[in-house]
């Protein structure tokens, strides 16, 4: 087995305003399909969610504010996986609900030290 | 209770607290010593009580008798004032009677003591189940060997080794420090809540031990609530599991002491009042950041204390368990998901699912599937769980697959 890091991308302004029900039911859908994973045994990391703003550090001590404008789509969160190759990965990713959002998995085999 | 109910029932609650005031009297390199007396105080009661009578207060009566046999002990024993009065905590020179205080107290701060020193990071898992059924609980080796479905010998040996690892770490009889308590806390929750399913899912169908051995595992966690130090929200919600499992005791045997299964259990044999303290303990569990495996655990149990299949209650448990998977995965967890899937989705969803996780070697996976495929497909739902009745090990899981196969038409 090898780990995995999902990267999970959207663009933040799609994202509608959702009723608490919405939101509910969104999440429902983020932990059935990270319950799945877990399930298998296959969950390393839940990992996180990720604020949609933030800063970024240039040397120089040049300090900017997110969103990053230059890109369309932000990382909205991460979670650490095992699986036996991309092929797995890959259909772990493809019940992710950031797909149906317009979103996409980057997924990134960690490399030894 | 009668006279033959009685003594094995007042060594098992009070072997452990005789010993756990001795030993933290004498130091835990002398522990052995305090469950000598301990049994020699029994076997007193043995050979008077059948003659003169059970006294007023039986525990009482033990008490008196263990401080005096711990007195002479001390008085007679050359080698014990040479080597070990020297040693004795406080460093008193003479050891008298008053000494040995087993007033309820002391009873309970020594089992407290006795706990964190038994469940200490240094002594392996299952050893540390060993000593305190051994030592806090009072069960005999051949009790343990039986709870434990290991043999006599093997039990021996592991307690042996593990109250040599006692003496060779210089374990101390106390409270971690304050920085460390959290952390120490882990590993005795993790025990007792080992302790309490050897009770509540022992293959024994000595009714007596099952459930003294999980009141035991309630009444060490309680201890754990009264005292200010150890009262983290964990301990609260690892009771509050306890009392929700300990609630169906009643249901959960038929009148010939065999497994009745959830779905076919009579709620009105549910103890409500256990129940009632178990929502108690979420409560108090409920304060602080931490989520603990217990805490989700807990909720789960809280569900099935509601006999009713709602869709609300199966969406709840089913949550549950994806959040539990996410802190700690066991194939048991993957697969009571997988079942609350069905229960609170679809059968289709949950075949699906319940497919991917290939559990292979394990007879509950089969028989999952094979309840999963009963409306779909009987030759397929049979298949399963003949499958599962050829890896079934335990005579009640072997019984209650059968049981599925009969109702298939």
């Amino acid at each position: 087995m090898k780990e995995y890091l999902l990267l999970y991308r959207m663009d933040m302004n799609t994202i509608p305003n959702r009723t608490e029900e919405q939101a509910a039911q969104v999440m429902q859908l983020w932990m059935d399909w990270i319950g799945g994973i877990a399930a298998k045994g296959q969950l390393v990391s839940r990992g996180s969610r990720l604020e949609a703003t933030g800063r970024v550090l240039r040397s120089g001590n040049v300090v900017t504010n997110g969103p990053f404008t230059d890109i369309k789509e932000v990382l909205g969160g991460y979670s650490l996986v095992k699986a036996a190759d991309y092929d797995e990965a890959l259909q772990m990713a493809a019940g992710c609900p950031v797909l149906n959002m317009g979103g996409s998995v980057e997924i990134r085999e960690q490399a030894g030290m | 209770m009668d006279q033959s109910a009685l003594i094995p029932h007042l060594f098992r609650t009070e072997f452990g607290r005789i010993t756990s005031v001795l030993a933290w009297r004498f130091g835990i390199a002398h522990i052995e010593v305090a469950e000598d007396i301990a049994g020699e105080t029994f076997l007193a009661a043995m050979e008077t009580w059948p003659y003169k009578g059970i006294p007023d207060n039986p525990t009482g009566w033990l008490y008196t008798v263990a401080a005096n046999k711990a007195k002479n002990y001390l008085a007679r024993d050359t080698n014990f004032q040479k080597k070990i009065v020297p040693e004795l905590r406080r460093g008193e020179e003479a050891v008298n009677a008053q000494d040995i205080d087993l007033s309820p107290g002391n009873i309970k701060d020594s089992q407290l003591r006795m706990l964190f020193a038994i469940c200490h990071p240094a002594i392996p898992q299952e050893a540390q189940i060993g000593l305190a059924l051994r030592v806090l609980c009072g069960l005999g080796i051949d009790e343990i060997a039986h709870a434990l479905l290991s043999n006599k010998e093997t039990i021996n040996k592991r307690l042996h080794r593990a109250k040599e690892r006692l003496r060779d770490e210089g374990i101390i009889i106390d409270l971690p420090p304050a920085a460390e308590i959290e952390q120490r806390l882990d590993t005795v929750l993790t025990t007792l809540y080992l302790l309490f399913n050897e009770g509540y899912y022992s293959e024994t169908h000595d009714e007596m031990i099952r459930e003294d051995l999980c009141r035991e595992a309630i009444r060490l966690a309680s201890l754990l609530t009264e005292s200010e130090q150890t009262n983290i929200p964990a301990v609260n919600a690892l009771l509050a599991l306890m009392c929700f499992h300990a609630s169906r005791f009643a249901a959960r045997r038929d009148s010939e002491g065999d497994m009745v299964l959830y779905a076919d259990q009579d709620e009105s044999l549910w103890d409500q009042q256990l129940i009632a303290r178990g929502v108690g303990y979420i409560n108090a569990a409920s304060r602080g950041e931490r989520l603990s495996r217990y805490h989700v655990e807990a909720g789960i149990a809280y569900w099935h204390t509601i006999k009713e299949d709602t869709p609300e209650k199966w969406e709840n448990i089913l949550q549950l368990y994806n959040i539990l998977l996410q802190i700690q995965y066991s194939p048991v967890a993957a697969l009571n998901r997988t079942f609350a899937l069905a229960k609170a989705r679809s059968k289709e969803e949950a075949i699906t699912e319940a497919e991917k996780l290939q559990l292979t070697t394990n007879p509950y996976y089969y028989t999952l599937l094979g309840e999963l495929y009963a409306d779909q497909d009987q030759a397929k739902a049979r298949s399963y769980l003949d499958k599962a009745l050829s890896l079934a090990v335990t005579r009640a899981d072997r019984r209650s697959i059968r049981q599925k196969l009969d109702r298939l038409s």
